[in-house]
């Protein structure tokens, strides 16, 4: 590659990465200014100050919602685990009579927006009476049809000779699943693991629906809260908050990426 | 099988029979989780909107008179309806081709070998990690019309005082801008996977043909990736008739009902209005609207994989 060529897309890549971070540089640069200076639109703080942090966890229940969104997110992470891991393997090594229909009936469920079916799920965990509790926030979203595929991919990668062999001498299939095929898939159970917690941690329309106490609520709707409350006042606060909220994810989003390089470098070889 | 033959028939198949009752047992205690949790919260729900979307309902949800059709038939005479719809299709049109074409130029800029790559792959797909919520909160200050970095920006340039999300004649587009960049960090990790796996050998012997950047985008990448291309379209699609939170968050629906989506109108419907037999309608249109997307995907992603 030409000097030239490389210098230009060194350039075009600079230019693209200003563009696409700045919204998050921005807030992050806000959040460190004082109100005067918000209302004033600069986009550099004259000084840093952290009186915006110390305020967004004192004047709202800021940790209570963080702790809300870790438990619900850790929850619905390990129960699609479970539950897409427990049906990924009777698709991959039972054979019985009905598998294909039921696997069919998976298939579908992909064809179901979840929006089209909110209305009586709400009435559902109404009737329940998980309004306003962690049953309500998860136990909908542990069965989820793109784990279940995406553990099925990788389970039929493991050999059938190796589960023969271990039925003829005798282990059982439950000891098979937990001690063979569970460990030889780490690296799809983490990948769906990530997706499972970036996606609760963010969920915004289900929380909306069936909280309305700071006792349960998710950080999403916290930010909501904040922002339609404290609007054009404490813009540095709200701002605090949201890089509070948005770090644990982006964290997670990069530690996480090159493991699901990795997964797919791995599958291109198999 | 010495011995089944040897004995009479029946008590060898009573013992296959009974073999095969145990197997679907057991395969049934693996998959029951599932079952019971598709069943009650996507199986039931979905038939239950259906069965609403032909009643009237009280403020509880339940159904107190049939009406047949009569939701769809007042649903497409409801000029809010009609244009809810609108709002839906001119938001799928402003942000699905835009995300595309944005993250396929990023993705394939992030796909060359150069030095320190991996930290320019990392920032594209930053967005990726950002909540609807918080990105929203951003946005809204950007775009604030008196202290937000957007109109300071343009006011250099003498444009001054353009009211972002009070205009019914803009808000839909600044909510779009908001949504095509949250989509740019997964279009991007999605686009960037597809051109990694692509067969490196062609591009030898392009390179051996000596042939130029453009030509060799244009006939060699292009037509390998449009399989992710047209993945990445479809999810972009399904995913931009499903919009709900930026709109909640930023302009609730208004001005007059200018970013009036569909989601965003069930939602209105049934948890503000309590109309549950008007949102079910609704949500069933959706449902359908999902549908013929997935279908012609299929059909188009099996043609695909015919030609290659």
């Amino acid at each position: 590659m030409s000097v030239l060529r490389a210098f230009l897309l060194y350039v075009l890549l600079i230019i693209c990465s200003v563009v696409v971070l700045f919204p998050i540089i921005y807030a992050f640069l806000i959040s460190f200014m004082d109100g005067a200076e918000v209302l004033q639109g600069h986009i550099w703080p004259q000084k840093f100050t952290m009186a915006n942090y110390i305020a967004a966890f004192q004047k709202v229940p800021l940790l209570q919602y963080l702790f809300n969104s870790f438990i619900v997110s850790l929850l619905v992470m390990l129960g699609q685990l479970i539950v897409s891991s427990l049906a990924a393997f009777a698709f991959v090594f039972l054979r019985f009579k009905g598998r294909d229909v039921l696997f069919f009936l998976c298939i579908a469920t992909m064809l179901i927006p979840w929006e089209a079916t909110m209305i009586p799920n709400f009435l559902t965990v109404q009737k329940l009476g998980w309004l306003n509790s962690y049953l309500g926030l998860t136990v909908p979203f542990f069965a989820l049809a793109f784990g279940i595929f995406l553990l099925r991919q990788h389970f039929k990668t493991i050999p059938l000779e190796l589960f023969e062999a271990a039925q003829v001498s005798g282990v059982g299939r439950f000891r098979f699943f937990w001690n063979i095929v569970l460990p030889l898939s780490r690296t799809s159970l983490i990948t769906l693991g990530v997706y499972s917690f970036l996606t609760t941690w963010n969920m915004y329309l289900w929380p909306l629906l069936v909280t309305n106490n700071d006792q349960v609520r998710n950080v999403q709707i916290g930010l909501k809260q904040m922002q339609s409350q404290e609007i054009s006042t404490e813009w540095g606060v709200v701002m605090a908050a949201v890089i509070v909220v948005i770090l644990p994810t982006l964290l997670l989003l990069f530690a996480g990426q090159k493991h699901l390089q990795k997964g797919l470098m791995q599958g291109a070889i198999k | 099988m010495n011995t089944s033959l040897s004995m009479k028939s029946s008590p060898s198949v009573l013992i296959r029979r009974k073999r095969a009752i145990w197997a679907v047992l057991e395969g049934m205690a693996y998959l029951l989780p599932s079952l019971i949790l598709f069943s009650i919260f996507l199986f039931y729900p979905m038939l239950r909107t259906l069965y609403l979307s032909f009643y009237a309902t009280d403020h509880q949800g339940n159904p107190v008179q049939f009406v047949g059709i009569e939701n769809f038939v007042y649903l497409l005479k409801d000029a809010n309806f009609l244009q809810s719809a609108k709002a839906t299709l001119l938001f799928v049109c402003y942000t699905v081709p835009a995300s595309v074409i944005l993250a396929l130029c990023l993705a394939l800029m992030a796909n060359e070998k150069l030095k320190g790559i991996g930290l320019f792959r990392t920032f594209f797909s930053s967005t990726m990690g950002m909540s609807v919520a918080a990105s929203s909160v951003i946005w809204m200050f950007m775009y604030n019309p008196s202290i937000g970095i957007i109109n300071k920006v343009l006011s250099l340039f003498g444009i001054s005082d353009v009211q972002w999300l009070l205009d019914p004649n803009i808000a839909l587009i600044s909510v779009a801008i908001s949504t095509i960049w949250m989509n740019t960090g997964f279009t991007f990790l999605v686009l960037l996977g597809g051109l990694q796996n692509l067969d490196s050998s062609l591009y030898e012997s392009a390179r051996i043909a000596g042939v130029g950047y453009w030509y060799q985008l244009h006939k060699v990448t292009l037509p390998l990736l449009s399989p992710t291309l047209f993945f990445v379209t479809t999810v972009l699609l399904i995913h931009s008739f499903q919009t709900f939170g930026q709109i909640d968050m930023l302009t609730k629906g208004g001005p007059v009902d200018a970013t009036n989506v569909i989601v965003y109108s069930i939602y209105r419907d049934a948890f503000i209005n309590y109309n549950f037999g008007s949102a079910s309608a609704q949500a069933v249109l959706l449902f359908f609207a999902v549908l013929v997307v997935t279908v012609l995907q299929f059909k188009f992603a099996e043609r695909k994989v015919h030609y290659q």
